[in-house]
């Protein structure tokens, strides 16, 4: 019968020798090693005594590892204001963003209006301007904001570290790209339908643009927490900070307590491990999409 | 239902004029076919009536009521899409009932009246199914029933069957046919096949650029066309167009006398449609001397393409189309003549295209 000889792969003796692996794998093992090792080095410092945190040649693994080093590093800094603090600023920009980035995203995708396309060139330069160069304008913004429209809202508040980024051109540009994707009838079945512009944003385009709302909410959360210069300038109370100016609380001016600055880190990322994990479904899958749309 | 009236609409895109002043009465319950080639405003005539986009100048009226003024959504027509359109985050159900939602239909009318609709449509099974579940066939009859549902002042279909292969097209256009005559409600259907227009129409209105060119029965597109484009459009293969002239009252291609024709001496556009052609000796009287081209037997008959030479001095040789009895072969070359059935010659103005207005008369045969 046939089957005796299709078991045998027609030219694969011809073939000759492969490489066991994809040769891609020969840039991406090292990078990720250069990715792992600091990370690595992050959690071994945790568990270290400040002894041997300080030596040199660094001591990889720590000889009695000092899990209490999580604890006193809660203890030493309110850890659990900082979290809070966060929370709180990372929660109320992700909702903003969403809300106000997906309006403005799809007026931009879909709605026909004088300007657009200059509005939209607009928006697009300001991406190109360093956080840098608007910083001291953005921080008087803010203070007038404080001074005139609700104490809450001004500088060494939690306000300022939401009020800038409520909305941000990236989350528009990006939002835009992807609703240009989906296919115009099916917006114009729904208006036939009886659907009004709004109607057909909430119950045809954004349902079907979950991976981009994911992705979108996933990197303003990455973000938010991430932030370090901003809160740095506006914050300077303790009970307002958030966990990555909470952490300079272990670099004193003339030593830093390296073990307990690394638990913090250490602490400060599992909540944004958890994000990524939960949104990498569709974070590969969308920033993969628009990388081959353009 | 309702009666669907187009008055004076024109519609410009830049320097593209897509529409140009389109009159159109749909009376109610009918099914009108608009039927043109590619390009020429089939579906910019259906997106202003849905509401979709708004007329340059002209207005729209639905049960006499001018609705240029209203979004697709306030006009109360139902429209099926060439690419179906169906939301593809949601259940069949789900997708036959969002009109019904949007219109705050109590709930269990809308229950009634998907289920209903699905069992008319023969879909009751595939509810529970997500779009992208279905087969090709199947969506189209979702995107039916989603249109049909509303029941709707009027129905607009663009292209529904272009994406269906051949076989399911022939079926499903039979089966729309039956539905209109159950529920007779105004439609109107576009295509850019004159087959479809011709099978499934109470009237066909065909455009060209934009225009109307004409607007009546199969009958009397097929049998009477206004102009050349309407002659060189309709029917498969369409009619043939070559250059002749009109001399002592008698229309002559090549030299050969085809019908009698009271009017001036002129140049004008004689057209015969394949099925009314006789391939005869190269010899006989009053036959228009051809050489064959190729012949392309279908099974039923044989489609032969000859080229006219010498009609025109100034013109390479004209083709057109006979069809012959199956088994009919010539080698390529071979000279023979074409003769036309009586009363089959059609007679256009050579400039205009217009067909000349005294019908034909018979050249007697006995003469
Ligand atoms: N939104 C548009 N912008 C510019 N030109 C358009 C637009 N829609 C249609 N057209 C043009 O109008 C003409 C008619 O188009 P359409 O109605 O889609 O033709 P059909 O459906 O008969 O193939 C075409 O030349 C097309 O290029
Ligand atoms: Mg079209």
């Amino acid at each position: 019968m046939s089957t005796a000889t299709s078991s045998v792969e027609p030219g694969s003796a011809t073939r000759g020798w492969r490489l066991p692996f994809s040769p891609w794998h020969l840039v991406l093992v090292p990078l990720t090693f250069v990715l792992v090792v600091p990370m690595l080095w992050m959690v071994a410092t945790s568990l270290q005594t400040q002894g041997e945190a300080n030596r040199f040649p660094p001591v990889l693994l720590p000889h009695d590892p000092r899990i209490a080093n999580y604890a006193d590093a809660w203890h030493t800094a309110p850890f659990g204001t900082f979290f809070l603090n966060s929370t709180l600023v990372a929660l109320v920009v992700v909702a903003s963003n969403l809300v106000v980035c997906s309006l403005t995203g799809y007026a931009f995708a879909r709605v026909r209006f004088l300007g657009r396309k200059a509005l939209f060139m607009a928006l697009m330069a300001t991406l190109m301007v360093p956080f840098q160069v608007t910083m001291i304008p953005v921080f008087l913004i803010v203070k007038w904001f404080g001074d005139n429209v609700s104490p809450y809202l001004g500088i060494n508040h939690l306000g300022a570290l939401m009020l800038p980024n409520l909305a941000t051109a990236f989350g528009i540009f990006f939002l835009r790209q992807f609703f240009q994707t989906v296919p115009v009838e099916l917006e114009e079945a729904a208006r036939v339908d009886g659907s009004s512009r709004l109607g057909v944003l909430f119950k045809i385009v954004l349902p079907l643009s979950m991976p981009a709302m994911s992705t979108l909410a996933a990197l303003t959360i990455l973000t938010s927490w991430n932030d370090f210069l901003w809160p740095l300038i506006v914050i300077t109370s303790t009970d307002q900070m958030t966990v990555p100016l909470g952490l300079s609380y272990f670099q004193g001016a003339h030593q830093t307590n390296w073990p307990l600055l690394m638990a913090g880190n250490v602490m400060s990322l599992v909540p944004m491990l958890v994000v990524f994990l939960l949104a990498q479904r569709y974070f590969v899958q969308s920033v993969a999409g628009t990388g081959l749309k353009g | 239902m309702a009666e669907v009236e187009y008055r004076g609409v024109s519609r410009r895109f830049g320097e593209i004029q897509a529409l140009h002043d389109l009159d159109l009465l749909v009376a109610d319950g009918e099914f009108l076919i608009l039927v043109g080639p590619s390009g020429c405003g089939k579906s910019t005539a259906l997106r202003l009536l849905a509401g979709l986009d708004k007329p340059t100048s002209g207005e729209i009226l639905i049960a006499g009521q001018p609705v240029t003024r209203l979004g697709p959504g306030e006009r109360d027509i139902a429209m099926v899409f060439q690419n179906y359109a169906l939301y593809p985050h949601m259940s069949v159900f789900a997708n036959l009932a969002y009109g019904l939602r949007q219109r705050r239909t109590p709930r269990a009318e809308i229950q009634r009246r998907v289920r209903e609709t699905a069992v008319l449509l023969d879909i009751d099974g595939l509810l529970d199914r997500k779009p992208g579940q279905l087969s090709g066939g199947q969506r189209q009859r979702v995107a039916m029933g989603r249109a049909m549902v509303r029941r709707p002042q009027a129905f607009l279909l663009d292209e529904p069957l272009s994406n269906l292969d051949a076989k399911l097209r022939t079926q499903v256009r039979g089966d729309l046919k039956r539905l209109h005559l159950e529920l007779p409600v105004t439609s109107i259907y576009v295509t850019h096949d004159q087959v479809e227009a011709m099978t499934l129409g109470d009237r066909i209105c065909v455009m060209s650029n934009g225009e109307v060119q004409q607007l009546g029965t199969t009958d009397d597109i097929y049998n009477r066309p206004a102009n050349t484009f309407v002659a060189g459009f309709m029917g498969s293969p369409p009619m043939n167009l070559v250059a002749g002239e009109v001399r002592g009252g008698v229309v002559r291609v090549a030299g050969a006398a085809l019908a009698d024709f009271s009017s001036p001496d002129a140049p004008v556009t004689v057209g015969f449609r394949p099925e009314d052609l006789r391939i005869v000796g190269p010899l006989e009287t009053d036959s228009v001397p051809v050489r064959i081209d190729v012949c392309e037997p279908l099974g039923s008959h044989v489609l032969v393409h000859a080229l006219v030479d010498g009609s025109g001095a100034e013109s390479s040789p004209t083709k057109v189309i006979a069809q012959a009895p199956p088994g009919t072969t010539y080698d390529p070359g071979a000279r023979v003549g074409l003769t036309v059935a009586p009363g089959k010659t059609f007679v256009f103005d050579a400039e205009t295209g217009r067909a000349a207005p005294p019908p034909t008369r018979e050249r007697i045969a006995t003469a």
